[in-house]
């Protein structure tokens, strides 16, 4: 603080509420709602002050929306995400910078380059892929002719399918890939004391050994702000989880919540249904809270 | 940007890269490649090998006047998010900067909606702006009829852009916090002793300083008010009332997975890829002059 001035102290604490205010003010509607009993909903002027059946909402959310798969879904498809995304630019940031290998510099701009192809603008095509990994190596027969020759010698028509509509893994591994979180690492260990690495080759250790003993140790700082903000993310998706699960089996709580969304219904079950998006915000919001200093750090580092 | 000192190994370097490269031809290069394909083919209702149409499928996105809405929306949603966003989150920031007591209180209570998902805030505010029996409904108890965003298009504009712009104000205001936080204390304090006041300190030094970040984040905003918004325009209209919120990424979503139409929604996506191209280099741009400013210790953005 410059200086000791009470006016501007007031408006500051003023506005800062107002910020406040403005920030929690949709959930705290939700939360008064989703205390209410369903009577109680359509009352005008509204309630001010919470009533008491937050936890009967609450549980009606749970069973109406299916949560106990939901949130398993989501818990599990959540872990892969924020594991694998951590874990794959990990690796790619080390070989990027601590190898000299042929096609680096090319490796390193295709991963730059997915910057600019974000999921939205190609969700079809995307879609496609999913519902048959192996469609790539099937236009490659068909293109070199191999599966003509193929068909030709065996009489066998070669026609590979392989969907991950409906599983985790068409859940989590487009989404996986990460051009910023490699960005992070490689920055990171760019900055790294070369002597580091020079002394453990001189102790003999080999590469992965540097890796594990001396750079993941060092990371950890890096992997908890990148958890952090890949978390929030992972979970936090909505429309590729929208698109590759067709039944609840696989859905994840987004999806069950908006599915459960009445449009602008009036005589809908309010209550309930914002009781279920306090559930659904619930862990991404404890996250954020308790690790504040290292979603911050992982925020403003990732999105550089 | 390479290391001086580097470990001597054929394959490793490979198989290190190998998963994230596959994963990013699979989920990225194929299918922008077969979104090119469709957009200049054209599939017979009736199967058989697609056909080339050239442009025809762009011509015909390009003078549709649906389009046309759904650029202009895109363009007004953008644009009222980021000044709302942006110049929040700034507001926001400065005084936060101040230090005052309880600041982790409000820092806590500005941060923590950012960990709340786009489809689920919309739910939240879909109840508030219910015309009936939500909080913003009660204007329709003074005048009736006055709000009704299921029948009025500039209503639920309105209403998705409020939304959006609550969801993106953290993001901006954990920016601007961190680059009004890495001006050093000793320049405000001798501006003060100047007798510069504090509006005349804002404009005349803290804001300069942090115009590096205010561009980055003008940029971003930019770039991801194109793409995001699907969550809350799929939850909160639809695209409707008659395709008064229609963007061109709900369009994509739309033409492509529920009218099937695979060239038309492949032709819009290249359009908003040419765009997003056009900004992210743009973008680039500002990172690379924010390199320069900021000083030497970031400098190998580029190779």
């Amino acid at each position: 603080m410059i200086e000791k001035s009470p006016i501007l102290n007031f408006v500051t604490h003023a506005i800062l509420l107002a910020a406040a205010f403005a920030m929690c003010f949709p959930i705290y509607v939700s939360l008064i709602t989703a205390t209410m009993p369903f009577e109680r909903v359509a009352e005008v002027p509204k309630p001010l002050w919470p009533s008491d059946q937050l936890l009967v909402n609450m549980a009606a959310a749970w069973k109406k929306g299916a949560f106990s798969t939901l949130f398993m879904n989501s818990i599990i498809s959540t872990l892969i995400i924020t594991v694998g995304k951590i874990v794959i630019a990990m690796i790619t940031a080390f070989a990027l910078v601590y190898f000299r290998f042929r096609f680096r510099a090319l490796a390193f701009w295709m991963i730059f380059i997915t910057l600019m192809l974000p999921l939205e603008v190609r969700i079809v095509p995307t879609y496609e892929i999913v519902s048959n990994v192996l469609l790539p190596i099937q236009r490659i027969l068909e293109w070199t002719g191999l599966a003509w020759l193929i068909q030709t010698l065996s009489g066998v028509r070669v026609v590979l399918k392989l969907s991950l509509i409906n599983t985790y893994l068409g859940l989590t591994l487009p989404l996986i890939a990460t051009a910023t979180g490699t960005f992070l690492f490689r920055q990171f260990f760019l900055t790294i004391p070369d002597e580091l690495a020079e002394a453990s080759k001189m102790d003999g250790s080999g590469a992965l050994r540097f890796f594990w003993d001396i750079l993941l140790p060092l990371s950890r700082t890096n992997i908890a702000a990148l958890a952090v903000i890949m978390f929030v993310f992972g979970w936090n998706q909505y429309l590729w989880p929208l698109l590759v699960t067709t039944g609840p089996e696989y859905r994840t709580l987004t999806i069950g919540l908006t599915a459960m969304q009445p449009g602008s219904d009036a005589t809908a079950d309010w209550n309930v249904i914002l009781a279920g998006a306090l559930l659904v915000m619930m862990p991404p919001v404890l996250v954020v809270v308790l690790a504040q200093r290292w979603f911050v750090k992982g925020l403003v580092n990732t999105d550089k | 940007m390479i290391k001086r000192v580097v470990f001597e190994d054929r394959w490793l370097p490979y198989l290190l890269i190998g998963p994230q490269l596959l994963i990013i031809f699979l989920f990225f290069y194929w299918p922008t490649g077969q979104a090119l394909f469709w957009s200049f083919t054209l599939e017979p209702p009736f199967g058989g090998d697609a056909v080339w149409v050239g442009l025809r499928n762009l011509t015909e996105i390009v003078t549709s006047p649906v389009y046309h809405i759904a650029i202009r929306n895109t363009l007004i949603m953008s644009v009222a998010t980021t000044v709302i966003s942006l110049g929040l989150g700034l507001i926001f920031a400065v005084f936060a900067d101040r230090g005052l007591r309880g600041m982790i209180f409000y820092k806590t209570a500005i941060m923590w909606p950012y960990a709340v998902a786009a489809p689920v805030a919309a739910i939240a505010w879909q109840f508030i702006f219910q015309p009936q029996i939500g909080i913003f409904g009660i204007v329709n108890q003074w005048y009736p009829g006055l709000w009704n965003p299921a029948l009025n298009g500039a209503h639920a504009l309105t209403m998705v852009i409020i939304a959006s712009s609550w969801t993106s104000i953290t993001f901006n205001f954990v920016f601007f916090l961190a680059g009004l936080q890495a001006i050093p204390n000793n320049l405000v304090e001798a501006a003060a002793m100047d007798g510069a006041g504090p509006m005349r300190r804002f404009f005349d030094l803290v804001f300069p300083l942090i115009s590096p970040t205010f561009f980055l984040l003008l940029v971003l905003n930019v770039t991801t008010s194109f793409t995001e918004g699907f969550g809350i325009i799929n939850v909160m209209t639809q695209g409707g009332p008659g395709n008064a919120t229609q963007t061109m990424v709900y369009k994509i979503y739309q033409d492509g997975f529920i009218g099937l139409d695979l060239s038309s929604s492949s032709a819009q996506s290249l359009l908003l890829m040419i765009l997003i191209i056009a900004v992210t280099l743009l973008q680039f741009r500002f990172v690379e002059r924010k390199v320069h400013y900021a000083g030497s210790d970031k400098g190998e953005a580029s190779e």
